[in-house]
């Protein structure tokens, strides 16, 4: 519906990614591809890459080798910084200034309009919160500030790690609901996550194990390929069939 | 370099500072409270103030400003502020200028107010005209700021960035010629001291002290400050990467 550009670029197109850290590689190779207006999950266990990845495509990884282009354009370069927005594991907002502080110095650094810090605290319901120092905010409140923060100037895509950890599940829902109604709108959402059942809301699944894809794939498909009753048990199938892929 | 986004970041550092009055009254009271301690310390002594305190009209906003401003950055490096913000449209210059300026702007007020202690009740007299003093109290302010933003690149912890306070300033502070005339000391610790920043805020100061007017050896001495200043500046920016490992 939205993406109705056949001949537009992907959101992400990754070829052959490598990244050492600590003289250890900690992706090989990676080749991926995202397309626009989609849902894309990044789900393994913890420490396989995920968040190197993200940061890959943010721009702010030192990469090893290979390329990562976003939205056309080679990823970090100065055009794309605000059409992206990126959300880090932990909350990075300033935990002495308010709510309301903290979105109006980001809107104003991204030169976004006047009206988007209502949005974004309603988007991510923080409205009672808007006079609150981030200090004195529970964990999930802070990650939805950090969250708020990514919203604000509408990018096209946004790249979130980890975002529903720690928050009750009436929350994860309407987080998820939030991340369909943007990509509804046209917007790619690149979401990392360890928890395998929130993989059935995404479009497509990257799932990741030491640094290596398993599959790419959307979850209808995954499920049907391994023969699993859920991604958890596609995951683990997955594992076992491909040790030659693993050790490679 | 963009106007817009550095003054966002000035506001921004100030409206931290706001939330946090038990520093503001810190950075403005304490070093008050010790130009008036040495005043009395040195009651016996009449001349032991007068040569004292201008140098330290120059000295306090350097160890002030160093301090707020390397753990101020390093908790913006820390808690992944930094790394939002550079994936974000801001030049690296927007954001250490905007410390500049708010930093800069507590410097000032810090400045007037150690000066108009000292010039006034404590009874400090110098011959040098009281604007050039306060010009080299805030410069010294805005050296020991810029000496801070680039230490904080090479701490960890806020543990770590306390501990170049004496790492980094001490060895300056006991070579600036308060303690023992430059010119008296061992020749390398002479050639040391020449290259130090901070010996040139206290010769400044003990210049202004002594002499009436506006000598170019006291525009040398700022111009000094200023350099380091930059070059202080400079070399932070260079460690605010945008792709780190």
């Amino acid at each position: 519906m939205m993406n109705s550009l056949p001949v537009e670029d992907p959101a992400i197109r990754v070829s052959g990614l490598t990244v050492r850290r600590g003289g250890r590689p900690v992706l090989h190779g990676l080749d991926l591809e995202v397309p626009r207006g989609s849902i894309t999950g990044l789900l393994g266990p913890s420490g396989c890459g995920k968040t190197t990845l993200l940061r890959s495509v943010v721009g702010v990884q030192r990469i090893g080798g290979g390329e990562v282009r976003v939205l056309g354009a080679p990823a970090g370069s100065a055009g794309l910084r605000d059409r992206v927005g990126y959300v880090t594991q932990a909350p990075s907002v300033y935990s002495d200034l308010t709510v309301a502080e903290n979105l109006r110095y980001f809107a104003a650094v991204l030169g976004a309009p006047a009206g988007d810090l209502d949005r974004v605290i309603a988007q991510v319901g923080l409205e009672g919160h808007r006079d609150d120092l981030a200090d004195r905010l529970s964990g999930g409140q802070r990650a939805r500030v950090s969250l708020a923060a990514a919203l604000l100037g509408a990018p096209e895509l946004l790249i979130l790690d980890e975002p529903t950890v720690g928050l009750d599940p009436v929350l994860r829902q309407d987080l998820w609901r939030l991340f369909r109604d943007l990509a509804d709108q046209g917007a790619t959402l690149l979401v990392s996550s360890h928890v395998m059942d929130e993989a059935t809301r995404c479009d497509r699944l990257l799932l990741m194990r030491e640094g290596r894809l398993l599959a790419h794939d959307t979850p209808a498909e995954l499920l049907r390929s391994t023969g699993a009753a859920d991604i958890d048990a596609a995951f683990l199938s997955l594992v076992q069939a491909a040790p030659v892929e693993i050790s490679r | 370099m963009n106007l817009r986004r550095t003054l966002a970041t000035a506001r921004r550092v100030l409206g931290q500072l706001r939330h946090d009055p038990r520093t503001i009254a810190m950075l403005l009271v304490v070093p008050c409270v010790l130009l008036t301690l040495l005043k009395y310390m040195f009651d016996g002594q009449p001349g032991a103030f007068d040569r004292i305190g201008p140098a330290l009209l120059g000295i306090f906003p350097l160890l002030v400003m160093f301090l707020v401003t390397s753990v101020a950055m390093l908790r913006e490096r820390t808690t992944g502020t930094l790394e939002r913000l550079l994936t974000m449209p801001l030049g690296r210059l927007d954001l250490l200028l905007g410390y500049g300026l708010a930093f800069g702007a507590v410097a000032l007020v810090q400045a007037a107010l150690a000066s108009a202690l000292a010039l006034g009740p404590l009874g400090v007299d110098v011959a040098g005209p009281t604007w050039l003093i306060f010009a080299v109290a805030v410069g010294d302010g805005l050296l020991g700021m810029a000496l801070g933003l680039l230490v904080s690149a090479f701490a960890a912890t806020e543990f770590q960035a306390v501990q170049f306070l004496p790492a980094v300033l001490l060895p300056q502070l006991l070579l600036c010629g308060l303690f023992a005339p430059r010119d008296s000391m061992a020749t390398a610790l002479r050639w040391a001291s020449d290259v130090l920043p901070l010996s040139y805020a206290v010769d400044a100061m003990n210049r202004l002290t002594g002499t009436p007017g506006v000598g170019s050896a006291v525009l040398v001495d700022l111009a000094v400050i200023a350099g380091a200043t930059l070059l202080a500046l400079g070399l932070g920016a260079a460690t605010l990467r945008r792709r780190t490992a």
